[in-house]
């Protein structure tokens, strides 16, 4: 009879196997992968702060034994750091501007108005997705080179004003489940399909202009392959290029390497804080194709 | 108002409105998508044309292209590099793509645990996949160095001898395929929202049957997000066979003279070849006639694993 009592209390308690199970065990599993993971990272910074003697330290020191916050303002002259930096600003932004304003309006083209022959042409601009990048490389260069677009942003930005597959595909998807109402309101109003877009649909779709505006902008400040082939002199290049100059003919100025690349990094994880939502969406939204 | 209601009414309602309505419908909607029809034929359909022409000649980037038949094609497969940069790609995309489904899907399994602060740890395991490659490409040069490396360090703490995993050509491709796993995080939260999405009724009705976590993972989970894993694979092989700035960096490939692809070639993927072809050796029209096998060869594959997917993708699901 006894039992009958103890059970309710020990119901309060749960069973240390369980607690293991659902706590214990998962928390640890979570925690080692992230450590795995933000150890790279780890390493970065920690050598981005090491000395000149302390990085040549066998075995390397786990931690830094002095901060030398100075590695960071060497960086900042080793290459002309600013310039780079800025060189990528204005990339990031021209290209942001154009992912935006292109998929946005093809995205409204692809969803909002019914046409003859729209589905079979969304269709092929999907497919598009899979023809790889490298194969337009070497005649668009050429192309390029006969306009004398070389060493100018011109071949990095005028592109991502016609549209790219991806953005226009999660732009479309937002827009297919906005009600077709609200348009046809407008239209009734007197609202030709122009003003139908900017006074309507684009107030709606900010959501969905972010996750494009984010993603693009990462994509650009991370590209490497295009601006290496297009740009050629030091005062075009951005950070994505300028890094490569911390190694000379046989050393590598490591510390300030990772100061730099630290640097580089920080704008994105900044983003990431800001923007975690959309990230999160963005990459969702995209899955549903899959 | 009530007159703009009217004429409306009347346009839908005659006959001859529809064919005025359905064609200014047409004409709009050209309008609007009108960007991406000029980009597609200037910056896809022209360019991918005009290298097939090129694959037929000789041509510097300056002066006229020389036609010389299929010469290209016929140097392309007796050129040793060609064959080592092609295996060098397969071989480094056979390992990377496996390899990154599995480390997705266990990230996405420890993503999904119901423990309070899972945010912070899905933060973290997703960041790295969002951080810019040609970085991390450097913070791995630094990681991986036998000298000023953490990598090796851990690696003789659980046994391994030291490793030059960058000058290695037995190791590098595998290291590469290691700093690939960064990126991780990203298809991990594709994974995460599939098996979020799995009806939580379909797990408890199995634990009440006795099913233990193995089996239900490889019985419902796995199933469930074969669609996903399909896209997974698609994503990582045109990554993988496009696989070009962690090469061109861990090799040095910007400073350390043009002839440098790691030792022994180990680290020239074929995209490397084609921009050495191409910026280095100044050989647009060899370049051009390597980017159509390049082409046609992924295109093959990516149909081959569509065709493959057929037997183990369940459609059922969405």
């Amino acid at each position: 009879m006894a039992i009958e009592i103890q059970k309710p209390l020990r119901r309060r308690r749960e069973p240390f196997k369980k607690t293991l199970a659902i706590r214990i065990v998962p928390r640890i599993i979570l925690a080692v992968m992230s450590l795995v993971y933000i150890t790279p990272l780890y390493w970065m910074v920690a050598t981005s702060l090491k000395g000149s003697q302390e990085l040549t330290a066998f075995p390397p020191t786990l931690f830094p034994h002095t901060f030398v916050w100075k590695n960071y303002i060497d960086a900042l002259e080793y290459i002309p750091f600013i310039r780079y930096f800025l060189n990528s600003l204005i990339l990031t932004t021209g290209a942001t501007i154009g992912a935006v304003i292109s998929n946005s309006l093809i995205a409204y083209g692809f969803s909002r108005i019914e046409w003859k022959g729209r589905e079979v042409l969304f269709y092929v601009a999907i497919a598009t997705m899979f023809i790889p990048f490298p194969v337009t490389l070497v005649a668009l260069f050429d192309i390029f080179a006969k306009m004398h677009w070389i060493n100018t942003y011109l071949p990095l930005i005028v592109p991502t004003f016609f549209g790219q597959a991806f953005y226009m595909f999660l732009i479309r998807q937002f827009l297919m489940g906005v009600p077709k109402e609200l348009s046809d309101a407008a239209r009734i109003d007197g609202a030709n399909e122009f003003m139908t877009f900017f006074k309507v649909i684009i107030p709606l779709m900010k959501p969905a202009i972010a996750v494009v505006a984010i993603f693009a902008a990462v994509n650009a400040w991370n590209d490497f392959l295009t601006p290496l082939i297009y740009l050629q002199t030091q005062a075009m290049y951005p950070l994505s290029i300028g890094l490569q100059f911390f190694r000379a003919e046989h050393t590598v100025a490591f510390s300030l390497l990772m100061a730099a690349s630290t640097m580089v990094v920080i704008p994105v994880i900044v983003l990431f804080l800001f923007f975690q939502r959309f990230f999160v969406e963005g990459i969702t939204m995209g899955a549903v194709k899959g | 108002m009530e007159i703009r209601d009217l004429t409306a009414f009347f346009y839908t309602r005659g006959g001859n409105g529809m064919t005025h309505s359905s064609r200014r419908n047409l004409r709009n909607g050209l309008i609007f998508v009108s960007p991406w029809i000029f980009g597609f034929i200037a910056f896809q359909i022209y360019p991918i044309l005009y290298s097939l022409w090129l694959s037929f000649t000789r041509y510097s980037g300056f002066g006229k292209p020389i036609i010389i038949g299929f010469q290209n094609f016929q140097q392309l497969f007796k050129d040793p590099l060609f064959w080592k940069s092609a295996y060098n790609t397969l071989y480094y995309t056979l390992l990377a793509v496996p390899v990154g489904v599995v480390v997705a899907i266990v990230l996405a399994l420890a993503m999904n645990q119901k423990v309070k602060e899972v945010s912070i740890y899905r933060a973290i395991l997703y960041v790295p996949s969002i951080l810019p490659i040609f970085a991390l490409s450097f913070v791995w040069v630094v990681f991986s160095n036998p000298r000023f490396g953490l990598l090796n360090l851990i690696g003789q703490g659980i046994g391994l001898p030291v490793i030059d995993w960058i000058g290695d050509p037995k190791w590098n491709k595998l290291s590469i395929v290691l700093l690939a796993q960064l990126g991780a995080g990203g298809p991990a939260l594709i994974f995460l929202a599939g098996i979020r999405a799995i009806p939580s009724e379909l797990f408890d009705s199995a634990q009440i049957d006795g099913a233990n976590v193995f089996q239900r993972f490889f019985k419902i989970t796995l199933p469930l997000i074969t669609p996903i894993i399909l896209y997974d694979i698609i994503l990582g092989l045109s990554m993988g066979l496009q696989i070009f700035t962690q090469a061109y960096i861990l090799t040095g490939g910007g400073s350390s003279g043009a002839n440098t692809a790691g030792p022994d070639n180990s680290l020239l993927f074929y995209v490397f070849y084609v921009y050495k072809s191409a910026f280095q050796y100044t050989q647009m029209g060899y370049a051009s006639a390597l980017v159509w096998v390049f082409f046609i060869v992924s295109m093959g594959i990516a149909l081959a694993v569509f065709r493959w997917a057929k037997a183990w993708v369940n459609y059922d699901v969405e």
